[in-house]
């Protein structure tokens, strides 16, 4: 019954305090600071400024700020001296290119305006997917903090040809010599590379080339290696799976291959079938919170289990534990067995055998959807070669090393060791984008283009070819690693050149190289025969006893992992992906350990929360293999009990602005790259953690309709609307002492809609998977500015699109648990139990752009009206920020200005660097202090859309209607358009038997539908 | 800051018909050649169509300079080469000698007859014939004064109105206190003390007060209401350009579209400053004006000599060598100075007005086909926009993206034509965002 499902926030919420029930009276938790500028009431006495004093000076300052702004300033136009041909100013240009810096992936579309990228959208014929972190590597490209501008030596700027000559003679000298040198790179996944890099190794006998990827997926390689034969990763086509379970692999959440797309592709009710999906994990992940069955066990216990699920499925006798989850197992077999060739299991367990267990248990079922012909390139990386490194590092057995791209000096688990045998180096040579530590400890720094910058090629996936290609001129005095390597192989052609040649006779087979450019992909058919061949039998007992060695359960065991939005930390210095709340937790601005509410109490740790809203936390001493480290501690719903969470990629303060050095380096734990270390010790020190958590300032109230889950067994069976039993009742208020269905009474006047557009934006819960690209893809387009650490800590977060997160439980307040008869302490437990597991739904969440907006009405100004086409506009310059409007809004989604965010050294983010504003959309204005803004439904596009059609003649396309955050969702969960055109999808979905509006009862009529969240449940 | 640039147009108008005035006083008839004005006319007209693009009289350009090119070389000579100089190399060292001037290859031109080459001989003669000042001293100030702006006139004559509506109560109030019985001042009596009474009979006197202070008060009002309401309005704003370019001379005299410059116009938001290669489009072949040109800039006038000079920045600007015909790579952007400027909260775009809604540049710009030196001709502000947007008509026909809207709102509202606010064209949200 879905209708008694009850939604939370917090833990706090759980706990029935009074500072939640404040919270949720208030709109602005934070009143204007008067104290601060009024001073205590003495120093106020004592000071020799009178009243009257103090009026003279307003009255000269604001006359004097007047007659200054009667004058404007000069403004120079500069146009081109030669025009390119294809730049209008004015006029947006996309191109299709790909990213790849090492962790991301994607096939990208990229928006320019007069040469500059301002904008990354996934390219969809490609089934380009993209991420927080793809759409925010716009940013990162005027980095002007962290990006190399020239080739130094020994911090001295040297010019190319120099570099080229002093680096050239002592790598002849090394050859001569023999000795070996070290060619260190992240993943490329770019065909045209590897050849390069292999005639470089030509060039070179003594040269030798080690692939690292910060965060390793070295096990999962190797397993396949040893299975197939070619070390690559395995691929799913989860749109065709039946039963999907993993066990601590978080494929929605990491995305390595960006499998959020196809996943979804295979759950859509609509169909009337989907995907059932388990996910076996300690973590809270994104793909748990997706997942529709979710088993918590701690680390050690998901390997055994997924031994015991071996054990189960074969009957084969392989030597495990037992778990607490032995029974739930049990039954995941039979469903296996049911589904056959369409189940498939997956495991994020970073060791070869348990890797090697799943490929195993993946071939007993011959799953169709582990796709082995068409296997990922994007993770190469061999921690072992890396650790070799190091050692022969150590004993000056290698006398040179050619980064390329990667930060060791931070990355690996003994970072210190390989900067301290970086002195038995002789040559050092960093071609990096950054100047990060590894850079810094190198003697020659030469600058690589950014990806937006370069030329390039990518092959993702076996089938999947991708070519990179600038979309501006190189900012700096950069050259990319590829040319570089063809110098000094001698060989005299460019990269372009090379990469167009090495393309004509590799991959195009004839195909035109313009139009493969012209759509940044090419795919091709792989030879099945050859990639399918099976290799090896291994010998799966021997692995599994092998593997149950390696899993020493302890009593406290660490799950490392990644970021949602800063991942493995490359992009660190970004400020859209500070500033971007995890998923999960809603925290910005941090990692922290997460730990379980049954161990928190246990171990003492608490997350107060503030009268502001603001959430703290205590300190905890990790220590692991003689490593520590200091973090403040989270406490995580859904935790396993005996294990916790820490994500890397934060703590990283070389080259880094101040307010970006944010975090705990996790690294030091990461030993042998493996994400899961056992016998860990835990230990509360002093001191109070500040956290940037929004997740209990925008409280939900008690209105706990505002989400309609329900199971694909009702949603196929019951009707909707059925007054008992229905999933998306219409709301009834009393009128009259009558109970009538709220959308026959108004408060306001019907107007005619039927003229012209009207916009509606479709949000499907079902298909929501939380990743957040639309939050960072609204920052692009809207130039939402970054505020800051402190002050999304106090509620002023400036997001105009956020996902709020809630997880859901049967039992929730202390009212419910007295009729339910439950004595104080059986409710305490009752909903710490629920707290072990809940269920977690993501609702994205912006300006409904109500057709009966309560903000329109108040606002003194007029400064926020309703336009025709259904969009509450906010006329900006009109505003004089009474803030009445975001008090009455009942979904919270009115931002205000507190301060001036651009040009203001307080907020040293990218609208306060020159470089960092060439990002910003010209379209679009920057907002000044005092005034209120929030999503406008993307007005400018909309508009460009319209007079595109204008212009040329014609009615406006069907589903030509598009937002940047309906553009951004890969999964099709957002979409935008025109209900007035009833080709469009967006009419079809208004109509649909799942559609609500949110808090439908105050009849605000939204423009913004959501679509019933619906869950695979009745399966199991 | 923009008021160093930013002169009253009323004086520099001023300025500019006095040395006009001057100018012309002092010119005299310089023409008195004894031409063969026909042949003089036919030849240049012949010359102008086919030669002008490589030669010039003076100058050389793609070819060599042709002024008094008979001088040099024989009638025939000339005619054979003129016909089709390629046979004619075959047949004379001298003519292929004379090709190895340039790598361009000239064209041949056998449709012209002797006659006509021997008008265009003519022309490279004798040359341009210098003419004449045409218009009288007096034809441009007439203009000049009916541009002063009617609010300066309206508070004066108010000022004068409340002066005289003073003195008439004042006497009227002399008067009232003579007729009470007051001694009547005598003919020694001096203004001051007039004035005095004066006062003292205004300050007596409530109604006055009440009126004075109405008064006082609707003045300070309109006042401090039309100062306010002209913080950022820049109508008339005229910044001295890097380039003396004249709108007058391109679109006016030469009617040059405006589009063949500003061809962002129908694409894009921005109108598009011409990059220098558009002026180069032209330019490479016109490096100096006309003899007898003359434009206002900056309350000066600015002869051939000057001009002659501001081409020659663009050709910096370019990084062109008139001499060697070529460019040297030496590229400088000209910084031009905008002179509309639209607040950042503000969306306009050009092509919706142009491409659309099919808008004459002219109607927010002015006569710039007039301009020698472009100002702001509308106020920008928004209750202009505002006005044209109630006002106008949108011309829903043949634009498939209409019909449907029209039907709609044409139902909607019982009319046959539609303005643009009926369309939703004063929603803020369709400007501001």
């Amino acid at each position: 019954m879905a209708s008694n499902k009850k939604y939370w926030k917090s833990v706090e919420e759980l706990k029935d305090s009074s500072v939640v029930e404040t919270l949720s009276k208030n709109e602005f938790v934070e009143n204007i600071p008067t104290d601060d500028f009024l001073g205590d009431k003495e120093t106020l006495e004592a000071s020799s400024t009178s009243r009257r004093d103090f009026l003279k000076y307003v009255g000269f300052t604001t006359a004097a700020a007047s007659l200054a702004a009667c004058e404007g300033p000069v403004v120079k136009s500069i146009p081109y001296v030669v025009k390119p041909n294809d730049i209008i100013a004015g006029v947006a240009d996309w191109y299709a290119t790909s990213m790849a810096d090492g962790y991301d992936f994607a096939n990208i579309l990229v928006k320019t305006r007069e040469g500059r990228p301002i904008q990354i959208m996934p390219n969809k014929e490609a089934n380009g997917t993209t991420s927080a972190r793809v759409q925010a590597s716009v940013l990162s490209l005027y980095d002007e903090k962290l990006r190399l501008k020239e080739p130094t030596k020994s911090g001295e700027v040297i010019s190319w040809a120099e570099a080229d000559k002093e680096i050239g003679q002592k790598l002849n000298s090394l050859k001569e010599a023999s000795k070996q040198v070290v060619l260190l790179t992240g993943t490329m996944a770019s065909p045209s590379t590897d050849k390069i890099i292999s005639e470089f190794l030509t060039a070179y006998p003594n040269a030798k080339h080690v692939v690292y990827d910060a965060v390793s997926e070295s096990a999962a390689a190797d397993a396949f290696e040893k299975m197939y034969g070619r070390r690559a990763l395995p691929n799913y086509k989860l749109q065709n799976a039946e039963t999907i379970v993993s066990f601590g692999a978080d494929f929605l959440g990491d995305f390595h291959g960006g499998f959020e797309k196809a996943y979804i592709d295979g759950r859509k009710p609509e169909t009337g079938k989907m995907s059932y999906h388990i996910q076996v994990e300690s973590n809270m992940s994104l793909s748990g919170a997706n997942a529709d069955k979710r088993l918590v066990a701690k680390p050690s216990d998901v390997v055994f289990s997924l031994l015991n699920l071996y054990k189960e499925l074969t009957g084969n006798a392989v030597s495990s534990n037992t778990t607490a989850i032995d029974s739930d197992i049990k039954k995941i077999a039979k469903i296996l067995r049911k589904s056959g060739s369409k189940g498939v299991v997956m495991t994020g367990v970073n060791d070869v055998n348990a890797q090697l267990i799943s490929l195993a248990i993946n071939q007993y079922l011959n799953s169709e959807i582990l796709d082995v012909n068409n296997s990922l390139n994007i993770r190469k990386g061999s921690f072992e070669d890396v650790e070799t490194l190091v050692s022969d590092m150590k004993s000056g057995n290698v006398g040179g090393l050619l980064a390329v791209n990667v930060d060791p000096a931070y990355t690996l688990p003994n970072a210190d060791e390989f900067t301290e045998a970086l002195s038995k180096v002789d040559l050092k040579v960093s071609l990096s984008v950054e100047n990060n530590a590894t850079t810094d400890a190198m003697e020659y720094a030469l600058p690589a283009p950014h990806f937006l910058e370069s030329w390039g090629d990518t092959q993702f996936s076996e089938e999947n070819f991708g070519l990179m290609q600038p979309t501006i001129q190189p900012l700096f005095d950069t050259r990319q690693v590829q040319d570089t390597l063809l110098k000094w192989s001698g060989r005299s052609t460019t990269y372009y050149n090379f990469l167009k040649a090495f393309w004509s006779e590799n991959v195009l087979g004839g195909a035109s190289w313009n139009k493969a450019l012209h759509n940044g992909y090419f795919s091709k058919a792989v030879d099945t025969a050859t990639n399918s061949s099976f290799v090896s039998e291994v010998s799966i007992s021997e692995v599994a006893s092998n593997l149950r060695k390696n899993t020493k359960a302890s009593g406290m065991e660490l799950n490392l992992y990644t970021k949602t939005g800063l991942g493995d930390g490359k992009q660190a210095n970004n400020p859209w992906l500070q500033e971007f709340p995890d998923p999960i937790t809603r925290a910005s601005w941090d990692n922290y350990l997460t730990m379980s509410i049954a161990d928190a109490r246990e171990l003492g740790f608490s997350n107060p929360v503030k009268d502001n809203g603001a959430i703290n936390g205590d300190y905890a001493k990790v220590s692991v293999n003689g490593k520590e480290v200091i973090v403040p501690v989270m406490i995580q719903p859904g935790q396993a009990k005996g294990s916790v969470g820490l994500s890397l990629g934060f703590g990283k303060t070389f080259g880094l602005k101040d307010e970006m050095k944010v975090g705990v380096n996790a690294y030091p734990l990461y030993k042998g790259g493996n994400n899961i270390q056992y016998n860990v010790s835990i230990e509360k020190v002093s001191g109070t953690h500040k956290f940037a958590c929004t997740q209990v300032q925008k409280t939900i109230a008690g209105r706990h309709d505002i989400l309609k889950v329900t199971s694909l067994k009702d949603y196929k069976n019951v009707d909707p609307k059925d007054h008992h039993h229905g999933w998306n009742k219409p709301a009834y208020v009393s009128y009259d002492h009558k109970e009538v269905e709220a959308n026959t009474i108004d408060l306001w006047d019907e107007h005619n809609r039927e003229v012209g557009h009207h916009f509606n934006l479709s949000i499907d819960l079902t298909s929501c998977t939380g990743c957040g690209a639309c939050v960072v893809a609204c920052h692009a387009e809207n130039n939402v500015p970054v505020v800051g650490k402190n002050e999304v800590r106090v509620g002023r977060d400036m997001h105009w699109l956020r996902i709020d997160r809630y997880y859901s439980s049967e039992v929730e307040t202390r009212e419910e648990a007295k009729e339910l008869g439950l004595s104080r302490g059986a409710t305490y437990e009752a909903l710490e139990t629920e707290a072990e597991n809940p269920e977690v739904t993501f609702q994205p969440m912006m300006c409904q752009h109500c057709n009966h907006a309560p903000c329109e009405t108040v606002c003194p100004v007029a400064a926020t009206s309703h336009g025709r086409q259904g969009q509450n506009q906010m006329a900006y310059n009109r505003c004089v920020g009474t803030r009445y409007c975001a008090n009455n809004c009942p979904y919270r989604v009115r931002r205000f200005n507190w301060f001036n965010y651009a040009n203001n050294n307080e907020f040293d983010f990218n609208m306060n660097n020159e470089y960092g504003k060439m990002v910003l959309n010209p379209d679009v204005v920057v907002r000044s202090r005092g005034v209120m803004e929030k999503c406008s439904m993307c007005i400018q596009m909309t508009q460009a859309t319209i007079l595109k059609a204008k212009k040329e003649g014609r009615k406006v396309n069907v589903d030509e209607f598009e937002t940047a955050c309906s553009s951004a969702c890969t999964t099709g969960a957002m979409v935008f358009g025109d209900v007035n055109n009833k080709e469009d999808k967006v009419a079809v979905l208004a109509e649909d038997k799942r559609a609500y509006n949110v808090l439908d009862y105050l009849q605000t009529k939204p423009n913004v539908i959501y679509q019933v969240k619906v869950r695979n449940t009745n399966e199991a | 800051m923009k008021s160093v640039t930013l002169h009253s147009r009323l004086t520099s108008v001023l300025l500019k018909s006095l040395t006009l005035l001057l100018f012309f006083a002092f010119s005299a008839s310089t023409y008195s050649q004894d031409v063969d004005e026909a042949r003089q006319k036919e030849g240049r007209k012949l010359f102008k169509s086919l030669c002008a693009s490589c030669h010039k009289l003076d100058k050389k350009l793609v070819g060599p300079a042709l002024g008094g090119v008979e001088d040099r070389r024989e009638n025939s000579w000339l005619k054979s080469w003129i016909k089709n100089n390629a046979e004619f190399q075959k047949v004379n060292a001298d003519a292929a000698e004379a090709a190895q001037y340039s790598a361009t290859a000239m064209n041949a031109f056998p449709q012209l007859t002797d006659e006509n080459i021997d008008n265009i001989l003519y022309y490279t003669t004798v040359g341009d014939i210098k003419k004449a000042a045409a218009p009288g001293p007096g034809e441009t100030t007439t203009q000049v004064l009916e541009k002063s702006g009617a609010p300066d006139w309206l508070i004066y004559f108010l000022a004068a109105a409340i002066v005289v509506a003073f003195l008439m109560i004042a006497s009227l109030l002399k008067q009232v206190s003579e007729l009470k019985g007051n001694k009547k001042s005598g003919v020694d009596s001096n203004l001051r003390r007039d004035l005095q009474e004066l006062w003292v009979g205004v300050k007596e006197n409530t109604f006055l007060k009440v009126l004075g202070t109405i008064l006082v008060l609707l003045i300070g009002a309109y006042v401090v209401f039309g100062t306010m309401f002209k913080v950022g309005v820049d109508q008339g704003y005229q910044p001295i350009q890097p380039i003396a370019f004249s709108h007058k001379i391109h679109a006016g005299e030469n009617k040059i579209d405006c589009q063949y410059c500003h061809s962002s116009a129908k694409h894009s938001k921005h109108s598009g400053i011409p990059s220098v290669n558009v002026c180069m489009n032209c330019h490479k072949g016109i490096s100096e004006v006309a003899e007898g040109t003359e434009i206002q800039w900056n309350g000066q006038t600015y002869g051939k000599e000057q001009l002659d000079q501001e081409i020659a920045k663009v050709y910096k600007a370019a990084g062109w060598d008139p001499d060697e015909l070529a460019y040297t790579g030496e590229e400088k952007p000209v910084k031009w100075i905008r002179i509309h400027n639209l607040p950042d909260f503000a969306y306009y775009n050009h092509s919706q007005h142009v491409t659309v809604a099919g808008v004459k540049c002219q109607k927010c710009h002015g006569p710039v086909e007039e301009m020698d030196e472009m100002y702001q001709y509308s106020p920008l502000t928004m209750g202009w926009c505002i006005d044209c947007h109630r006002e106008t008509n949108v011309d829903l026909k043949g634009n498939e993206y209409y019909e449907k809207i029209h039907d709609q709102l044409a139902k909607k509202y019982g009319v046959d034509k539609v303005t643009i606010s009926q369309l939703g064209g004063l929603e803020c949200g369709k400007c501001h965002y």
